[in-house]
């Protein structure tokens, strides 16, 4: 494999530098309303989860789902957006760079974009003191994978996508779905046991169970496991949308 | 204008437009290859010939035009050459790589103008020539180094702040040629690279495509306008429904395919009097609407013929370019 993917992520970089301010507000903003919103405010209601406030069980959930949301908002609208609106993939393409290389620089950087945004997550457990020490600080690499993860899912259907409206799709039928299955924002064990199996065949599961151990110190049941699903489905996501994106631009 | 039958042998190298170094001495033998040498080529759509044993050689230094209607076959020739879409017959070699085998290294020596601008709308017009160098593996100190001569090419040098969306079309062309020689390619393909473009800016592309030639690039372009293709072309083909139809000069085409002189007539019920009076004084004749085109070696019959009748004007002038591509391809729109 060559290096040449890391000029896409170059570009990207330099552009998401242009709006770094406004980014970065976004990143810390928007979790911030969740947790105060949902984690104090239906927290209130809620009493404890699993023996501890239900703002602290929910960051652990949020430290997956913003980064999951990070990384399919990025490599579907912004992706798209490159591959079609501005024909940024074509003119690449006219260079010595290969549809793989194209593809994988885009996973990698919304990998890397997504990662952002969960460790602006871990930035405000430290704040709001639900994480503590360095021991927490292990879950970036593992934010990461997440990443990884769900940018190379959201790149199928991006490399398949005609227009912006087919995402709505993804988010309505998949995503949100797996979001109230996977512990994000519930326990897990709180769902009957069959709907918990399908739970553990999706990578959330897996995302928020090592969220958790690894800023709270939860018991994680599979962490290697949890680890090689999470990498296993961003590594057939993005060969999948490798595939189609070759067969959509090749023609 | 005068048109060079052939390419010059000896390309003059003007300094001024050499954008990067000199590049390596290349061995003799390579230099007298042909720098694009397409044979058999055949690409189909859903069982479609749009393509079909397509054959032409491109020398080193010449401006080579494809002409031809819309679905012609001219884009999809360009993509196949480019190593951008696989062809389903026939063999390419690009500067003496083997495409698609090797289209890839082949494209560090290739500089592409497509017919749709897709300048990088998140960059400023430096940031687009710069951030394209680096997919060429160029280091981004270079690439500065390199702007100001390609902005001054283009005639861009005052707007090298500018967004994309500050540009106007004319400039995005510019703009686009200019990052196409951002790796000082040897060999420039442009997929219409005036359409869409008002005069002025039509001339200000036809002047820096004319000093990439004089600069010893060899250039391929696609065109539909046939002044763009007498002015620039050193050899050009007529592609009609995938193949080519002819193959030649500008002068050369006109002098063996067409009369030498055209007589438009114009006014009404002219169709009636051409049959009527014109065919038999003159070689060919074809109406459309209220206008006979008239071809011929000797005008004088006809404009003595034309004078009688009241009410009908007429056009005298040499045949050209656009007459041969209508004779090869016809009169129907192809859309």
């Amino acid at each position: 494999m060559s290096g040449r993917f890391w000029h896409l992520v170059e570009r990207n970089f330099l552009v998401w530098r242009k709006l770094l301010v406004p980014s970065l507000i976004a990143n810390l903003a928007d979790p911030l309303i969740y947790l105060l919103g949902l984690g104090f405010g239906l927290g209130a209601l809620v009493g404890s989860v699993d023996g501890r406030p239900y703002s602290t069980f929910l960051a652990g959930g949020m430290l997956c789902f913003s980064t999951l949301n990070s990384a399919s908002a990025e490599a579907l609208y912004s992706a798209f957006s490159r591959l079609k609106v501005q024909r940024t993939w074509e003119g690449i393409l006219h260079a010595p760079m290969t549809i793989t290389d194209v593809v994988l620089g885009e996973w990698l950087w919304a990998a890397a974009k997504a990662t952002l945004s969960g460790a602006a997550i871990l930035v405000v457990m430290y704040g709001f003191g639900f994480a503590r020490g360095v021991a927490p600080l292990a879950v970036l690499p593992v934010l990461f994978a997440v990443g990884l993860c769900f940018s190379g899912v959201a790149l199928i259907m991006t490399t398949l996508a005609r227009g912006y409206d087919f995402f709505t799709y993804y988010f309505t039928l998949l995503v949100t779905p797996m979001g109230f299955l996977s512990g994000v924002f519930f326990p897990l064990h709180q769902l009957p046991a069959p709907v918990q199996a399908v739970a553990w065949a999706l990578p959330l599961a897996h995302a928020a169970s090592l969220a958790r151990g690894l800023t709270l110190g939860d018991p994680m049941p599979w962490p290697w496991i949890s680890l090689a699903v999470l990498i296993a489905y961003g590594v057939a996501g993005v060969t999948i949308a490798a595939a189609i994106a070759r067969r959509r631009l090749t023609r | 204008m005068p048109i060079p039958a052939a390419p010059p042998a000896t390309p003059a190298r003007d300094p001024s437009m050499t954008v990067a170094d000199p590049p390596a001495t290349v061995p003799a033998a390579r230099d007298a290859a042909p720098m694009l040498r397409v044979a058999s080529l055949r690409k189909l759509y859903g069982g479609r010939a749009v393509v079909r044993d397509l054959g032409f050689e491109v020398r080193r230094g010449e401006c080579f035009g494809i002409l031809g209607p819309n679905g012609a076959g001219k884009t999809t020739t360009l993509r196949c050459c480019l190593g951008l879409t696989h062809a389903d017959g026939g063999t390419i070699e690009l500067g003496g790589l083997p495409v698609p085998a090797a289209a890839r290294l082949a494209r560090y020596r290739v500089g592409v103008v497509p017919q749709f601008d897709n300048l990088d709308p998140d960059f400023t017009v430096t940031e687009n020539l710069v951030m394209y160098a680096r997919y060429f593996d160029i280091p981004k100190r270079v690439a500065r180094e390199r702007v100001p001569r390609l902005l001054e090419f283009a005639g861009l040098a005052d707007r090298a702040a500018a967004r994309i969306d500050q540009l106007s079309g004319g400039m995005k062309r510019r703009l686009t040629l200019a990052r196409a020689l951002v790796n000082d390619p040897d060999v420039l393909f442009l997929d219409e690279p005036t359409t869409g473009l008002d005069p002025q800016a039509r001339h200000l592309i036809w002047d820096g495509l004319k000093r990439l030639v004089a600069a010893g690039k060899t250039l391929i372009l696609t065109t539909h306008f046939m002044d763009e293709a007498e002015r620039l072309c050193n050899r050009l083909c007529v592609m009609d429904e995938g193949s080519i139809i002819a193959l030649d000069t500008p002068r050369g085409l006109i002098e063996r395919l067409i009369e030498p002189v055209v007589v438009e007539v114009y006014g009404e019920g002219v169709g009636a009097w051409a049959e009527r009076r014109a065919r038999a004084v003159v070689e060919r004749l074809e109406v459309t609407g209220e206008t006979a085109f008239c071809y011929m070696h000797d005008p004088a019959p006809l404009l003595a013929l034309a004078r009688e009748e009241a009410g009908l004007k007429v056009l005298r002038r040499a045949a050209n370019l656009e007459d041969v591509f209508i004779k090869l391809t016809g009169r129907d729109i192809r859309d």
